[in-house]
């Protein structure tokens, strides 16, 4: 980012670089630019910042309560939290990058949790097979959306509700509450852990997380994967395959969703076909990846902002449980939070665009656009 | 496109537009094609299919109380218009729809005096959630997605918190026949429901909206709005009103259903995508720039009558969301061929009209001349 912006100017001011004062006054505004681009963060680090800033206090809040929000007990809390809505946030991070959108992940989880939970039956010689066909089938799910998206051209957003509407029919129709029983070794994984603070289902996170981030820095598939997210056309003009990345996307999404509701599944039990839905993953998902700097119009982000948005989310979900605070208030603090936080990385994701792209801001409140549009 | 028009012999130059030519029933049939028209046609096929199974409900009693009945949704749907074709989204709606019948169930009361207030003071609210959705989008460049996410979690949660989440407050009934009473004794209809009136008024009002300046600006910016913004248009003005105009319209939504379903924080859940899909049913294109709002009403009505078959089949009414999701996929399966189409230049019939000559005058076309 920084070397482009420094290198921009260079060939703009060449061809006029005949007088001194110009070139002058270039260099002088650049040098004038660039310490304040060297104080403007990263932002995933200013994601991690507000984290911090957000950590500190609940600490300070749950102190206020008499508790101690670094307590053993509530640490691993705050993981197990940000374990299930992280893994899904990860797959959301990946669809949204690549341009599309995934609506579809509530029911996933819901569908991961009955048909593992069917599966096994209580038992722990199936849990191998109960596994491989819940991801199988998550994956045939999410296969089925990235063919819609990518060959049939179907908007992500209406691809992916579209999809997600037909599994809650299905849910609905063939699961009326509790269905099935966890093997006894899912059940203790989700009761394990090192030391008693971090959980096993934290551990399988930042394994996805480190795996996927690897995927989007060091194979051709991630590279693809920004670059259809950026400009579809453009991607495929230059000889890239635009399904394929499309639709391993979307696979990948779903098996992490499903990954996600055998993780609900280790600390339920049961198969709950509404336990996807009430939990709200998809719009809380797409929250945390847009909260994690990750551009909703795809092309620009990374995994590791997400998982610090998930933090955010986790962290406030805690202090509001110490807290007791209503549950329907929960929901207003959590809108808030959302917006405040998105509008004041918005803004910046604009300030910090390449020179070229700045140019054309025409939805800014001009004040002259009146007599312009008189005079036109 | 850009290149049909600086090509010297563009044969529509000089010519009215390709859509303005022809006689009345083949503009008709052209129009048909489109995904924008195919939704009427399959509100004809879905109507028909309907009455086949239960002919009673083809009498104009029992039409009319259709009507009445989808009238929200329809209403719903076309407040959603204005922002999809913008190119955003509104996911606020039915988080606007349950404060608005929270509010008129706790602020009403029995005080047939406070009915004209409660209208005011709701539109007001409606036009409050509007100007920050609008502006939070437009001026603070957070992804309307994200925005309308944030006002409906906040506003179901505060509603939701206010009353507990359970049932509270009963407006006075003079309130409620809005939206569940009519005129009595018309001659053919036996009953013309007051909210059947309410959508005509407001079909006829968006309709005339979108024939407006600021309709015209409105599609234009949702095409692309760098190029609205250079050609004058003040970008976040237009965007911002039709957040507005989808938040009023989710309150005159609610106003009608209060009379249906009562007051419940949860009256207006899933109103959002519902409405989202009844806009997508017809034909209006997500990302702006595309569509018709009397589509959207029909994409309603169309989604509704759906239900009505499957009602009347005896289908399950847990498959009804598995339904919904095939059909939504298919119709924008289906416009996305269609729309593709319809931007090509009409090759087969250019070679069969004389083409005008290349040299010739021609007035008003050539907006930089005049």
């Amino acid at each position: 980012m920084s070397a482009t912006t420094d290198r921009t100017p260079d060939p703009a001011s060449t061809p006029e670089a005949a007088t001194g004062t110009e070139s002058r006054e270039s260099v002088r505004r650049r040098r004038a630019a660039r310490p304040r681009g060297a104080k403007q963060l990263d932002s995933t680090a200013l994601i991690y910042l507000v984290l911090l800033g957000v950590v500190v206090v609940s600490a300070v809040l749950t102190a206020v309560e008499g508790r101690n929000f670094f307590s053993q007990g509530n640490v691993w809390a705050v993981l197990t939290a940000m374990s299930v809505l992280g893994l899904i946030s990860i797959g959301q991070t990946l669809v949204i990058l690549v341009g599309s959108l995934d609506l579809s992940v509530p029911y996933v989880v819901s569908l991961a949790t009955v048909i593992a939970a069917g599966g096994m039956k209580g038992l722990d010689s199936n849990l191998s097979a109960a596994v491989f066909n819940t991801l199988v089938l998550c994956a045939v799910v999410g296969l089925a959306m990235g063919v819609l998206v990518s060959v049939f051209d179907v908007h992500g957003f209406i691809a992916s509700l579209g999809v997600g509407l037909i599994v809650s029919g299905y849910l609905a129709t063939n699961y009326q509450g509790s269905h099935g029983d966890a093997s006894p070794a899912l059940e203790l994984l989700g009761r394990s852990g090192i030391a008693g603070v971090i959980p096993t289902a934290f551990i399988i996170l930042l394994v996805a997380a480190v795996l996927v981030t690897l995927l989007l820095r060091y194979t051709r598939l991630g590279h693809h994967l920004y670059a259809i997210g950026g400009n579809r056309e453009v991607a495929r003009m230059s000889g890239v395959r635009t399904a394929v990345p499309v639709i391993a996307a979307h696979v990948m999404c779903s098996l992490l969703a499903g990954l996600a509701g055998l993780l609900l599944l280790s600390r339920t039990g049961v198969g709950l076909p509404t336990i996807g839905s009430q939990g709200r993953y998809d719009l809380l998902s797409i929250a945390a990846v847009v909260l994690g700097g990750t551009l909703l119009a795809g092309g620009k982000g990374s995994v590791v902002g997400t998982i610090g948005g998930v933090a955010i989310f986790a962290v406030i979900d805690n202090v509001m449980g110490v807290m007791q605070v209503n549950p329907f208030l929960k929901d207003f603090v959590r809108g808030l939070v959302i917006v405040l936080a998105v509008a004041v990385y918005a803004r910046r994701s604009v300030v910090r665009r390449p020179p070229r792209f700045a140019g054309n801001r025409p939805s800014l409140p001009i004040p002259g656009s009146t007599t312009k549009e008189e005079t036109a | 496109m850009s290149t049909a028009t600086s090509s010297p012999e563009t044969p529509t130059a000089g010519r009215t537009l390709p859509l303005t030519e022809g006689s009345l029933v083949q503009r008709l049939v052209r129009g048909a094609i489109t995904p924008g028209g195919a939704v009427f046609i399959l509100l004809a096929i879905l109507f028909i299919a309907v009455v086949w199974v239960n002919p009673s409900f083809g009498e104009p009693p029992q039409l009319i109380r259709f009507i009445g009945r989808t009238a929200p949704i329809a209403i719903a749907a076309m407040g959603q218009y204005y922002v999809i074709v913008s190119g955003e989204f509104d996911l606020s709606m039915g988080a606007v729809i349950a404060t608005q019948v929270v509010i008129a169930g706790n602020y009403i009361g029995e005080d047939e005096g406070r009915v004209l207030p409660a209208i005011a003071l709701m539109l007001l609210i409606g036009v409050v959630v509007g100007l920050v959705n609008g502006l939070g989008t437009t001026i603070l460049r957070v992804p309307s997605f994200i925005v309308t996410l944030g006002t409906m979690l906040a506003l179901g949660g505060l509603v939701k918190y206010l009353t507990g989440g359970a049932a509270t407050g009963n407006p006075v009934d003079t309130f409620r026949e809005i939206g569940r009473g009519g005129i009595e004794d018309v001659p053919v209809l036996d009953v013309l429901p007051y909210s059947v009136i309410i959508l005509l008024a407001v079909t006829a009002g968006s309709v005339w909206l979108m024939r407006s300046p600021f309709g015209r600006t409105l599609i234009a910016t949702g095409d692309n709005p760098d190029a609205a913004g250079l050609a004058g248009a003040k970008v976040w003005w237009v965007k911002t009103r039709a957040f507005i105009l989808s938040a009023l319209s989710a309150t005159i939504a609610g106003i009608l259903l209060v009379g249906y379903a009562g007051v419940h924080p949860s009256v207006g859940a899933g109103y959002e995508f519902q409405a989202i899909t009844a806009v997508v049913l017809g034909g209006v294109v997500l990302g702006g720039g595309r569509g018709w709002v009397l589509s959207a009403a029909a994409g309603a009505f169309a989604l509704e009558l759906l239900f009505s078959f499957l009602n009347f089949q005896e289908v399950e009414s847990t498959w009804r969301n598995s339904v919904q999701g095939v059909i939504i996929i298919l119709a924008v399966a289906a416009s996305a061929r269609a729309w593709s189409l319809g931007r090509r230049p009409p090759s087969r019939s250019t070679p069969v009209t004389p083409a005008p000559s290349p040299t010739s005058a021609r007035p008003g076309t050539e907006t930089g001349e005049n």
